[in-house]
């Protein structure tokens, strides 16, 4: 059976705005592919271990050297909006 | 009729060591085909054709004064656009990256640009490497050059196209759960899809990061071998990076395949695969024999359950890779009254549909009452792929496989059913999941004419062996076709 899915809640979660004819595709959509991906259920037992990461690595480290960096203006070449040397944003909070 | 930019790479770097070509002729050769095929192919989204030229005048004086450069020098070399390029556009064949241009290289790019590669430009792919056929670029469709009408495969099918059509002699991408192995069996190339951690992620933009690899397209095997030794190596910039001494992978490829045990994968043989990808790759493993290797079947058990596993993984880890494009810092931005509302609205116009697809799934795998029943469970059958490819790998060397299931299919084809799409992935996305190197070379023509790509796949930094007997293997199979475009 297609998995059913609460569409708008999903795209609140992904900050992602969806006109309702795309809602309307991927729900249907994303049934199908959920069913299909809900296999993996059959097989992976509670004794098998999740792997992350294929080649697992771990304390990877480096010596804390000085090395450059990009400059102030580089890290904001590609900002939409800048001001005083620093990503510009609409309002976040309301102040009085 | 073959001009310089029909050789490969090993080939002209013979021919301008022995001072027989300059550089500037094998760019300008290869420019030369760009104008003349382009237009029909359309690989190319940022051409660098000046960047191609200075760099080719810069390796001829060189050249001029001592005799010390890489093979690679002065071959030329197509990026896919996913590869950050200091300077250079990067769109990630998106609209939310049309203008985003990188202020610093990737360091796959880095490596071969300081070895004196040439870069004719940067190519097209499915957006942010989400794909199958190429179709989901927000800039249009890449053709096949063995059908243009046809896709080219992806999601790195610029790249692939581009070598196959003689436009680049050699190209990188990037491989995720197939992007250059597929494209390559589509477009008749060599696609190699390195150990992961082998080659440094850095600038490489992030789909799913603990599957993206940084492959080649090449037009032979000891090409590939030749980028890899190139690009391969520790970064301290990518923690993922494996840590392994500098490798020249072009040694020891011809040393012949006698005692090599070679398994055939049984599960990549039954429904589904067309008739002719089967006896193609039938008739190469046919031919193995000949050449003093022993083959036998193997079972992948938990093949099955791969595709299922990758459909969670990578979009979840897609999901949360791409919440970056926020509207803040790069990319696009839609206005909106507060900030929640401009990064919602920035989103949603730019994004294309199979990206929108594949966050969604991804943000519904990881939400709170599903995350185990899906990405948890996911990860468990990568282990129990590790496993298997564990205890083939414990009865031999090298597996074989066909490719993809198909040759290459209409553009349009299957744009509406992302299911069928992403069963052209079947036989490739355990490789991504285990980490294991994998490569895709020519096996024929089916009976429509169109090439045909067959899978080797080593153990984890198995690369000697897999070159050794993809090099082998492609002397026997003797691909000499050329895409029809190219004309006689």
């Amino acid at each position: 059976m297609p998995v059913e899915i609460d569409i708008d809640h999903v795209a609140k979660l992904a900050r992602l705005e969806l006109t309702d004819e795309e809602k309307d595709r991927l729900r249907s959509q994303l049934g199908l592919i959920l069913e299909h991906a809900a296999k993996v259920g059959e097989v992976a037992a509670h004794d098998v271990r999740p792997t992350a990461y294929a080649i697992p690595r771990s304390n990877v480290l480096r010596p804390d050297d000085l090395t450059p960096s990009l400059t102030q203006e580089e890290a904001l070449a590609n900002a939409p909006e800048t001001e005083a040397g620093r990503f510009k944003v609409p309002r976040i909070a309301e102040v009085d | 009729m073959t001009e310089l930019c029909d050789l490969t790479a090993t080939e002209l770097a013979g021919k301008l060591r022995a001072r027989e070509i300059s550089a500037v002729e094998i760019v300008e050769s290869s420019l030369a085909r760009i104008d003349a095929v382009d237009t029909h192919v359309q690989a190319f989204l940022t051409p660098t054709s000046d960047l191609a030229r200075d760099r080719a005048k810069a390796i001829d004086e060189q050249t001029a004064a001592a005799d010390t450069s890489s093979e690679a020098a002065g071959i030329p070399l197509a990026l896919k656009d996913v590869l950050s390029t200091k300077g250079i556009r990067t769109t990630c064949g998106s609209k939310i990256l049309e203008s985003y241009v990188p202020v610093y290289d990737c360091t796959a790019w880095a490596r071969v640009s300081a070895d004196g590669a040439a870069l004719l430009g940067k190519t097209n792919c499915d957006e942010f490497a989400m794909g199958s056929s190429n179709e989901n670029s927000a800039f249009g469709p890449v053709h096949n050059p063995w059908d243009l009408d046809a896709v080219p495969g992806g999601s790195s099918g610029g790249s692939a196209a581009a070598v196959a059509a003689g436009e680049a002699v050699w190209a990188l991408g990037t491989d995720t759960g197939g992007s250059v192995r597929q494209p390559a069996a589509l477009c008749g190339v060599v696609g190699l899809k390195p150990t992961y951690g082998l080659v440094s992620r850095y600038g490489l933009i992030a789909f799913a990061s603990s599957l993206d690899t940084v492959g080649t397209f090449t037009r032979s095997v000891r090409d590939a071998a030749l980028l890899l030794t190139s690009m391969a190596g520790k970064d301290p910039m990518d923690a993922t990076s494996l840590d392994r001494p500098r490798t020249d992978y072009t040694l020891g490829i011809d040393e012949g395949i006698r005692g090599i045990r070679v398994g055939v994968v049984k599960e990549a043989f039954g429904e589904g695969v067309e008739p002719g990808v089967r006896a193609s790759v039938q008739r190469a493993i046919d031919g193995l024999e000949d050449l003093g290797v022993s083959v036998a079947e193997v079972s992948l058990p938990h093949a099955e359950y791969a595709l299922s596993a990758y459909y969670l993984i990578a979009p979840s880890e897609a999901s949360s890779n791409l919440a970056r494009y926020d509207g803040v810092r790069y990319g696009l931005r839609v206005e909106g009254k507060d900030s929640i509302e401009m990064m919602t609205k920035t989103r949603g116009a730019g994004f294309g549909a199979e990206v929108k697809r594949r966050i969604m799934l991804g943000t519904y795998a990881l939400s709170a009452g599903y995350y185990e029943a899906y990405y948890g469970q996911a990860q468990k059958v990568r282990t129990l792929i590790i496993r298997d490819y564990e205890q083939a790998f414990a009865s031999f060397d090298v597996l074989v496989s066909p490719t993809s299931p198909t040759t290459a299919f209409k553009i349009g084809e299957r744009a509406d059913d992302p299911l069928a799409m992403y069963l052209s992935d079947v036989f490739t996305i355990p490789a991504n999941l285990a980490g294991t190197p994998a490569i895709s070379i020519p096996s024929g023509l089916d009976e429509a004419g169109l090439p045909v790509g067959l899978q080797l796949t080593a153990p984890v930094l198995g690369e000697p062996t897999l070159f050794r007997v993809a090099h082998a293997l492609e002397r026997e199979i003797a691909f000499e076709a050329r895409p029809p475009l190219l004309g006689a």
